[in-house]
């Protein structure tokens, strides 16, 4: 057992258990600060700080073990501002991304986006590549992003790097990516109701005429 | 490392056989040895874990017993009195109760012909199991495939149990969706000209599996969130339904909403009701541990059944074989199907492989249940439970180095948080409670079977029979959640504001709990699942 303090109060929990499972150990019932219980969703940005030392630190609760002497309060909203916008009407261009999130141009270079991330991503970098306008880096590189809120909770610049980085994305796949020209005729093609024919027949098949042509189906190598 | 010295011990075992077991395929199961390690390890095949229901509309249906125990259950305003009179709190012409990918398709589908919608969800908006899918999303939209051919699969994988019709419209919409995703801006893997690249899955005869890295599902969820933001919708979050309103002629006409902060109802009154709550793993039946997300608990099955609208297939239950079982922290969690698809094998104690790495996912599940149960040869784990191991370092063997970190980017960084190396060291894994093949019975418009009332996602069920497979639900959530957004809002149209707003629905149910006994003083639907001191 190891002793953790959750907002400053005292709790004994197994040393196996997460942060996010300690809590609900300690009695808490969660509503927020939890949400897909595995590192997907960003819902469980948690500050924390070791006694006896002065760093704050930070993690995800369902992610991070518990560790003696842990003091720790979740962080489970931020309000951050997302910019509204019709992605028919804009462009992938410094001019248009300005108008929506102007402070991404006011990066200090400090760093500490890229101290706090979770999932270890070259925050300020993709910060950058938006500065200059390259989506497509932008993109790649803030693809593993959780939105869980943590860089921006500590952005001298006020920037919410989270959602300038996802209409960085949209923005790159709508434009720069090329668009998958089979699929749209084959989009197409079903509009039209040029397959309706073939799949109609075996909707109506019955099911001895269906296991068959299922067992006997050829497999892509 | 973080595996104990007796563990380290047993991992001796795994290394050792390695060598011998490089380029060596285990046998396929023949169909009968299929049958039989299902039927006799399956869970859905063991009776003691379900009961038949004894009130509603599918009275003496079978269902887990837990689940059992969520419907046959009082409603938790059954002692609150609400003026039905009254101006409502919301008063919309569509309202989608659930915040996961079917609730976000919906609502945009609603909003954009013209709808005023209101989204009610129980946790933040995309707290969800479609923020956790990582493998991918079928569609056929290759030259060599046709939506017919993925109608045979669909259905071949389904056991031949599906509707038909149900299976018609997921293929058929299936390029459509992928269309209107990629023009939504989800970042799908493609090749420098544009083209999808696409692979295999359990159970695919052509590579239409559709990838977004291994975070497929939630490059869905934050486009569809973010889209639904930027057109204003309203979404009301940490509000669950806890029940279905009716109107004078027994049509769905809104729902109660409880706010979990304020602990306040309010009443959304609607021309029509969507239903996309999603699954079910945080049921935990049978004690498994599950892979969904905190918010699973059936809460839509339970608020649609006491409506009146019927269950399909509500018995079926996908377990995934494999779900992290060590270090403790990782419980329930999904190891991908890619991580086997790569080539990593389960192995039981002494290192040795006892089911092809590739079988259907119950088969493969049923026979690690067999390996711990009857076989006795699990890894027993310092946890109290047993598992068997994913030899995962012989996939850098047989693809070469650095394989892992390329392809399964988010599995490596998950183990890695605790410590352990997927590289080189194998992992512990044991089936995990996945996804609710069965739910409330729809038809190809997305329509229950109580009026106005729509259901769409994982809340649904009849689409994928009694066997969903790997790609077919995040499709589905998007059909039909865009068929019901489409249908619902245009049949808000159609009709006036409800009237004669009610609960006589709970009075009968309530009636019938009485005279069965079956309610046992439970209360329904769980809403949140409580795992306070263990
Ligand atoms: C770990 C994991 C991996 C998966 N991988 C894949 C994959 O690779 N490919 C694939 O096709 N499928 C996959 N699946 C399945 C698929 O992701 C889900 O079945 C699907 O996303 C469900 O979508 P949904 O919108 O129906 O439900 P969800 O996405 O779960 O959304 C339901 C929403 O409703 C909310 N809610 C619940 N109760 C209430 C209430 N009472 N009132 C209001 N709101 C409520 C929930 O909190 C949630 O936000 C995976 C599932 C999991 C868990
Ligand atoms: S980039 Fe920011 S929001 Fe995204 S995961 Fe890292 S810290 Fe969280
Ligand atoms: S924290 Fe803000 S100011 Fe500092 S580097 Fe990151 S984006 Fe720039
Ligand atoms: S609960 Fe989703 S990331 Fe922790």
């Amino acid at each position: 057992m190891v002793d953790i303090f959750i907002m400053g109060k005292r709790y004994k929990v197994p040393e196996t258990l997460t942060i996010l499972d300690a809590m609900e150990y300690a009695g808490y019932q969660m509503i927020r600060g939890c949400g897909c219980r595995a590192g997907f969703c960003g819902a469980c940005a948690t500050v924390y700080r070791m006694a006896g030392g002065y760093e704050l630190l930070v993690g995800l609760a369902c992610q991070t073990k518990v560790e003696d002497g842990m003091y720790l309060a979740q962080i489970p909203f931020f309000p951050g501002r997302k910019a509204q916008f019709d992605l028919e009407e804009i462009k992938p261009s410094v001019a248009h991304f300005a108008q929506l999130y102007p402070e991404v141009y006011r990066c200090l270079g400090c760093s500490s986006c890229n101290k706090v991330c979770p999932q270890d991503i070259d925050v300020m970098q993709y910060i950058a590549y938006i500065q200059r306008g390259d989506f497509e880096k932008a993109a790649d590189l803030s693809f593993d992003c959780l939105m869980c809120g943590l860089c921006v909770s500590r952005c001298p610049a006020n920037i919410v790097h989270y959602n300038a980085a996802l209409t960085a994305r949209r923005l790159y796949s709508r434009y720069i990516a090329k668009p998958d020209r089979f699929l749209a005729e084959r989009a197409q093609a079903i509009e039209n109701g040029e397959l309706d024919a073939e799949i109609d027949k075996l909707v109506k098949a019955d099911k001895e005429k269906l296991q068959e042509l299922y067992n006997n189906r050829e497999i892509e190598k | 490392m973080v595996y104990t010295p007796q563990l380290t011990e047993l991992m001796k075992k795994v290394e050792e056989t390695r060598p011998s077991r490089v380029g060596v395929d285990f046998p396929r199961m023949t169909q009968e040895e299929r049958r039989d390690v299902l039927e006799k390890f399956h869970p859905d095949y063991n009776l003691d874990g379900f009961r038949e229901i004894k009130v509603g509309v599918n009275k003496g249906a079978r269902m887990p017993i837990e689940m059992a125990d969520v419907f046959e259950a009082y409603s938790r305003i059954r002692d609150l009195k609400f003026d039905l009179k009254a101006d409502p709190h919301y008063d919309v012409d569509v309202l989608v109760i659930g915040g996961g990918g079917a609730g976000a398709s919906a609502a945009l589908e609603a909003h954009s012909t013209g709808a005023d919608v209101l989204v009610a969800t129980k946790l933040r908006f995309g707290d969800a199991n479609t923020m956790m899918a990582q493998g991918g999303i079928q569609a056929a939209d290759k030259p060599n495939d046709t939506p017919a051919t993925h109608f045979l699969d669909v259905m071949g994988g389904g056991r031949l149990e599906n509707v038909p019709e149900l299976a018609r419209a997921l293929v058929m919409d299936a390029p459509l969706v992928i269309k209107w995703l990629e023009d939504l801006g989800a970042m799908f893997d493609k090749k420098d000209e544009g083209t999808m690249i696409t692979g295999h899955g359990g159970g695919t005869s052509r590579k239409r599996m559709h990838t977004a890295r291994d975070y497929t599902g939630a490059e869905i969820m934050r486009t569809l969130r973010d889209e639904v933001l930027n057109k204003g919708i309203n979404v009301v979050e940490f509000s669950p339904a806890v029940e279905i309103i009716l109107d004078e002629q027994g049509r769905a006409a809104g729902a109660v909403l409880y706010n979990l902060e304020t602990e306040q109802y309010e009443i959304a009154r609607a021309k029509t009701v969507i239903i996309a709550t999603g699954g079910s793993g945080r049921l935990h039946y049978r004690g498994f541990p599950t892979s969904n997300h905190h918010g699973a608990t059936a809460d839509g099955l339970v608020l649609g059944y006491r409506a009146g609208a019927k269950t399909i297939y509500a018995d079926s239950i996908q377990y995934h074989p494999t779900g992290g079982a060590y270090p403790p922290q990782l419980l329930g969690l999904l190891v991908t199907e890619k991580t086997r698809g790569l080539g990593a094998t389960p192995l039981n104690i002494n290192g040795e492989q006892f089911v092809y790495h590739l079988e259907t996912r119950d088969v493969e599940s049923s026979a690690i249940l067999r390996e711990c149960d009857e076989r006795g040869l699990g890894v027993p784990l310092p946890t109290g439970i047993e598992a068997v191991w994913l030899d995962s370092p012989l996939i850098e063997i047989i693809h070469g180095e650095g394989t892992i970190e390329r392809q399964l980017p988010a599995m490596l960084r998950q183990f890695q948080r605790f410590d352990v190396d997927i590289r080189k060291e194998p992992m512990l894994i044991f089936p995990t409670l996945h996804y609710q093949n069965g739910g409330l019975l729809i038809d190809d418009d997305a329509h229950s079977t109580v009026e106005n009332l729509y259901v769409a996602g994982e809340a649904a069920g009849g689409i994928h029979g009694t066997n969903r497979l790997m790609g077919n639900s995040l499709l589905d959530i998007i059909v039909f959640g865009r068929r019901a957004g489409r249908n619902a809002a245009a049949k808000s149209r159609e009709i006036p504001v409800p009237e004669g707003l009610n609960f006589e629905h709970l009075d009968s149910y309530h009636q019938e709990l009485d005279n069965t006994g079956a309610g046992d003083g439970r209360i329904g639907p769980m809403v949140l699942p409580h795992y306070t001191h263990r």
